[in-house]
């Protein structure tokens, strides 16, 4: 498999890449290309995903976890690069909401990534070179499609449950809309089924960083032996401050100074809430491509699941036999419980199966990554609930 | 599951439910922490849906693996097409609605049967209360003092009735509870039920046009 190394002459004193990731590495759509929504097709491509727990002998313990923007495979194991424990390794494990013990969980790079699945960074097999722009734009429906395939190749026909917060979320949408008899639950967490006119502002304020970067090298500095460090840092700063609520920045920091006791009356990280951001953008490029950011930013900006169902969210839905679980957050202004409620709405509007709970939170967006019991007790209460359903339609043989 | 059997719900829930018929389809407005809903799920086989307001109500009703949306039904009931419940349920909350005629009209527009069950401002101890007394009632059925209920659109038995005259709505049955929770048969006219009822609970259904 592809592993995207850094290119040897970046000089990188932060965590690099093992040489192989951990995990399962496989290569789908070797025989019958993948048809993508911009109307390219990839086929013989590489994709990385992590599982945990036992598929059971029916295969009907399946639950697959979608990662968010700059999230991936490794869902509840230390990250191969930063040593930091899983992204949701709070909720995934065994005993835990998500229990391991009971369920086989798979986690999988979406595509467009940059830990093992196919993706800007990759090398191209007709040029021998980095994809780079050349890439082929990709969207939310193209990740479950790629999803759905390493779903076939473990050889589960229906998941119990597909999960996800914030773009993960959208994938669990999609997943829904696209293979309604693939899927017992849906559970999209602090989540949208669009990207509003806000959303993609700020994902352009991080696209432009990137690009404005003169290492960006029009995409292509990969072959150039260069890297938009800066570029992507300020991406990365100025979404995190999307992640977070005015509440939470207030407690963590306040106007605290940063190991100063007065202002200097320049331009260094003065306050601790700077020296934050900056420490956020600079660890966040050791592990994340820039291309690839800009990809998976567009796909999130594409996303509009009623506009494939002429403008009515409801019809993604149309008879569908799911049991969804929307869960937000009260304190979320990225994704809001507004938005959330409407996709509730447009699942009433044709008498599907739904719960929604609003977790009240005041630590914005980044909520359904932290430690809330609210939360991890609904969706345990969730998946047990539905679980009693559905040994009740489909006794376990 | 939180409901062992029939008597560990409320006097009127019980009453609610044993006008369900089972493997129905059922959805209960302000369902609470889903007492009545677990018991139909479970002892009725119902598919079983509800709405609640309060955030701690869902929180432990989806917690007990229940389908439960946090939401109003002042706002929530009109997203749901024609016909797709066999009964909506409304119970003890009719008063707290905003607009209580439009609701009742959604419910019967969404459902077969709709079951309503509501204190009755008309019982003798109220009109004591408000009569002789000149006080405000509060009773079991009316816990709260007049300047922090939720109950903002109170009404007696016979006005239940004659709104449901107006909307060309059926009453089916009705069941009148006195204050031990005891149900009435002695209350057969309207003026014996409206002074000896505490609660009522109607099953209604659309007039056959």
């Amino acid at each position: 498999m592809t592993t995207g190394k850094s290119p040897s002459n970046e000089p990188s004193d932060g965590p690099s890449e093992p040489e192989v990731l951990p995990g399962h590495h496989v290569r789908l759509s070797v025989d019958t290309p993948l048809a993508l929504d911009c109307g390219m097709e990839i086929s013989d491509f590489p994709v990385s995903f992590q599982t945990y727990g036992e598929l059971n002998a029916d295969k009907s313990n399946a639950i697959l976890v979608c990662h968010a923007l700059t999230g991936d495979q490794f869902v509840a194991d230390a990250h191969p690069m930063t040593g930091k424990p899983g992204w949701w390794d709070n909720l995934v494990g065994p005993g835990k909401a998500v229990d391991t013990g009971r369920y086989f969980v798979i986690c999988i790079n979406i595509i467009g990534g940059c830990m093992g699945t196919i993706g800007p960074r990759d090398i191209r097999s007709e040029t021998g070179k980095p994809w780079g722009l050349d890439f082929p734009v990709i969207t939310i429906a193209d990740m479950v499609r790629c999803q759905a395939l390493v779903i076939d190749h473990l050889g589960i026909d229906k998941l119990f449950s597909v999960i996800g917060g914030s773009m993960g979320g959208m994938q669990v949408l999609e997943w829904a809309s696209m293979y309604p008899d693939r899927l017992w639950t849906a559970i999209p967490i602090a989540s949208a089924a669009l990207h509003t006119a806000q959303n993609i502002a700020f994902h352009e304020v991080g696209r432009q960083a990137i690009m404005s970067d003169p290492d960006w090298c029009g995409g292509d500095y990969l072959n150039q032996g260069k890297k938009p460090v800066k570029g992507l840092a300020v991406a990365r700063m100025a979404a995190h401050i999307t992640y977070l609520s005015d509440q939470a920045l207030h407690r963590k920091f306040g106007r605290r100074l940063q190991d100063r006791n007065a202002l200097t009356y320049g331009f260094d990280a003065d306050f601790q809430v700077e020296s934050y951001l900056r420490h956020q953008g600079i660890t966040f490029v050791d592990r994340f491509d820039a291309n690839s950011y800009l990809y998976i930013t567009r796909a999130m900006d594409y996303f509009d699941l009623a506009a494939k169902h002429d403008g009515e969210l409801s019809k993604a839905f149309k008879g569908s036999k799911v049991r969804f679980c929307i869960i937000s957050f009260s304190g979320d202004w990225l994704y809001t419980t507004e938005g959330n409620r409407r996709i509730v709405h447009a699942l009433n509007s044709v008498a599907a199966n739904v719960s929604f709970a609003e977790i009240e939170s005041d630590k914005g967006h980044d909520a359904f990554l932290l430690d809330e019991p609210d939360f991890e007790r609904v969706l345990k209460g969730f998946l047990d609930g539905a679980e009693e359903h559905r040994n009740v339609e489909a006794p376990p043989s | 599951m939180m409901v062992s059997d029939r008597k560990s719900i409320r006097v009127d829930l019980q009453l609610i439910s044993d006008m369900i018929e089972p493997h129905s389809r059922v959805l209960d407005v302000g369902c609470g922490d889903g007492g009545l809903l677990d018991y139909l799920v479970h002892f009725r086989h119902v598919d079983g849906r509800g709405i609640e307001l309060s955030a701690e109500g869902v929180k432990a009703s989806i917690s007990a693996g229940l389908s439960v949306i946090q939401g109003d039904a002042d706002t929530d009931l009109k997203d749901y097409p024609d016909d797709v419940f066999d009964y909506v349920v409304l119970s003890q909350t009719l008063q707290a609605m905003v607009q209580p005629k439009v609701v009742l009209e959604h419910m019967l527009r969404i459902s077969k049967h709709a079951i309503v069950s509501f204190p009755n401002f008309a019982h003798w101890r109220a009109r004591l209360s408000l009569g002789i007394f000149g006080r405000m009632p509060v009773s079991k059925t009316l816990p709260h003092a007049w300047f922090d209920t939720p109950n903002i659109h109170l009404c007696t038995i016979k006005d239940f009735v004659e709104l449901c005259n107006r909307l060309d709505i059926e009453v089916e049955s009705q069941r009148i509870l006195d204050t031990n929770g005891c149900i009435r048969n002695d209350s057969t006219t309207m003026f014996a039920a409206n002074l000896f009822g505490e609660q009522a609970v109607f099953l209604l259904s659309k007039k056959k046009s």
